[in-house]
């Protein structure tokens, strides 16, 4: 991946994927080491996302190396007008490496296509957010030791989750079978549902939450934000029927884990955090393992 | 300078002698779906143009039943220019005349890629924000679909905005 632009999910093959996974699994077992020294690395946030760049800046300065930016666009010269490529091709002069979130859908391909450095995207609007992707499928085989031949289940808002929409796309490579858990108004949208259907995989859709517990090894909660709904009593009604409590866990699959791309509101019950299965605390740290092993091989390091 | 006939409410003969009395530099685009002749001008930039160019709508053809044709006087085209035109006219023909005479016939084809040309449907998509020109990869040439390079967003040929 030496000096490659990561933009998004759909750039890669399946091979690329797993060669990631395992140098991420190289830097789980060895965190901190000094391949960075000498190298600087822009963390650019035009929309604030604390979580994702303390990951990235934490991954950076495990590894020696130093990290320049901004965490809201009203810190950068964005509001004095200057475009997004001004900014990437000046930025470019400082930093070996620009990590960028935006709210605009493609300003990171646009961005890697102006800059003389490479780009990670951290997230573009809607759009795609490959970093989270990839650690989901880390975290998954990390729990399963495989990601092959697995029951996912995926709850919550299906229709607007980009999350989800990568992570339906990426695991479409390994022969996953898809249990797809939302309201009516959110579910997944047809043309995610056709790349399952055109890598001969199944899926199958569900409004209990409860019903697919037993039959899955993961399950990927999200958040129902208040907004996609135009009834706000149909809201109310929604929220508490999918929110995971310990209780429902009973019968389920022994080696299941609990996945969420956090923040979590009030979909997984604090009374889950303590079980075993709970996982999403351990994935969030996993973010770092992933950040360090893209950052090494984009720069050529590992 | 733009001539506008009125060919319908002409007779057949005379129709057809207009037709047919071709120019004798330039281009004729013919079969052009009738509804998609203005659309073509705009794309081809033959609104603004100082070429003589003469067009019709609602003609007969024995092929499609109904098309329109433009006849651009001195002006020839290449690949890139005929591909834009393929987007709303998928079924015509370029007829390039030198001295009167056809040199070439060509069909207009629809790309692997349009760029420039198509605004992207996504109002979020930075296409819309920047000067960025717009790309898109056709991922369907039979119901016309367009993936965008940029946001990832399908534009629809029922949503398709030219520039």
């Amino acid at each position: 991946m030496k000096n490659k632009s990561l933009i998004s999910i759909n750039d890669f093959c399946k091979e690329e994927y797993l060669q990631i996974l395992d140098l991420a699994t190289y830097f789980e077992k060895n965190p901190n080491q000094k391949i960075l020294e000498g190298f600087v690395v822009a963390t650019l946030f035009f929309e604030p996302s604390t979580r994702t760049r303390l990951s990235f800046e934490s991954a950076v300065n495990r590894l020696g190396g130093r990290v320049i930016g901004f965490s809201d666009a009203a810190l950068s010269s964005t509001t004095k007008g200057e475009s997004l490529a001004d900014t990437i091709r000046t930025v470019s002069n400082y930093a070996d490496l620009i990590v960028m979130r935006h709210p605009i859908e493609g300003s990171a391909r646009w961005a890697s296509q102006v800059a003389s450095v490479p780009i990670i995207n951290a997230g573009d609007g809607s759009n795609q957010h490959p970093t989270q992707c990839l650690l989901d499928l880390f975290t998954i085989r990390q729990t399963q030791g495989t990601l092959d031949n697995l029951d996912i289940a995926f709850v919550g808002d299906l229709k607007y989750g980009r999350t989800i929409h990568s992570n339906v796309i990426a695991l479409s490579h390994f022969n996953t079978t898809f249990h797809l858990v939302s309201p009516e108004e959110l579910k997944l949208p047809s043309a995610v549902k056709m790349h399952i259907k055109s890598n001969n995989l199944q899926y199958f859709q569900y409004t209990d939450l409860e019903e697919v517990i037993p039959k899955v090894d993961i399950i990927y909660m999200t958040r129902i934000q208040r907004e996609r709904f135009a009834d706000p009593i149909e809201y109310e009604r929604v929220k508490n029927s999918y929110t995971l409590t310990k209780k429902m866990l009973e019968g389920s699959r022994e080696n299941l884990k609990i996945l969420h791309p956090l923040p979590r509101v009030n979909e997984i019950s604090v009374d889950v955090d303590l079980d075993p299965r709970a996982y999403y605390f351990k994935q969030a740290l996993n973010g770092v393992y992933i950040r360090q092993a893209l950052i090494a091989s984009i720069l050529g390091l590992a | 300078m733009i001539f506008i006939f009125i060919l319908t409410h002409m007779k057949p003969e005379s129709r057809k002698k207009l037709i047919v009395s071709a120019i004798q530099n330039g281009t004729v685009i013919d079969h052009i779906p009738s509804h998609a002749v203005i659309q073509v001008m705009r794309i081809l930039n033959l609104i603004q143009t100082d070429h003589q160019v003469l067009f019709g709508m609602n003609l007969d053809s024995k092929k499609y039943g109904n098309k329109g044709i433009i006849k651009i006087r001195d002006k020839f085209f290449d690949d890139v220019e005929i591909n834009k035109i393929a987007l709303v006219a998928p079924t015509a023909t370029l007829i390039e005349i030198r001295d009167f005479e056809v040199i070439s016939k060509k069909q207009a084809e629809i790309p692997d890629i349009v760029e420039g040309i198509v605004k992207c449907f996504n109002p979020k998509c930075i296409t819309n924000y920047e000067q960025v020109r717009t790309r898109f990869r056709v991922i369907d040439k039979q119901n016309l679909r367009l993936l965008c390079h940029y946001c990832e967003k399908i534009t629809k040929n029922e949503n398709i905005e030219f520039i």
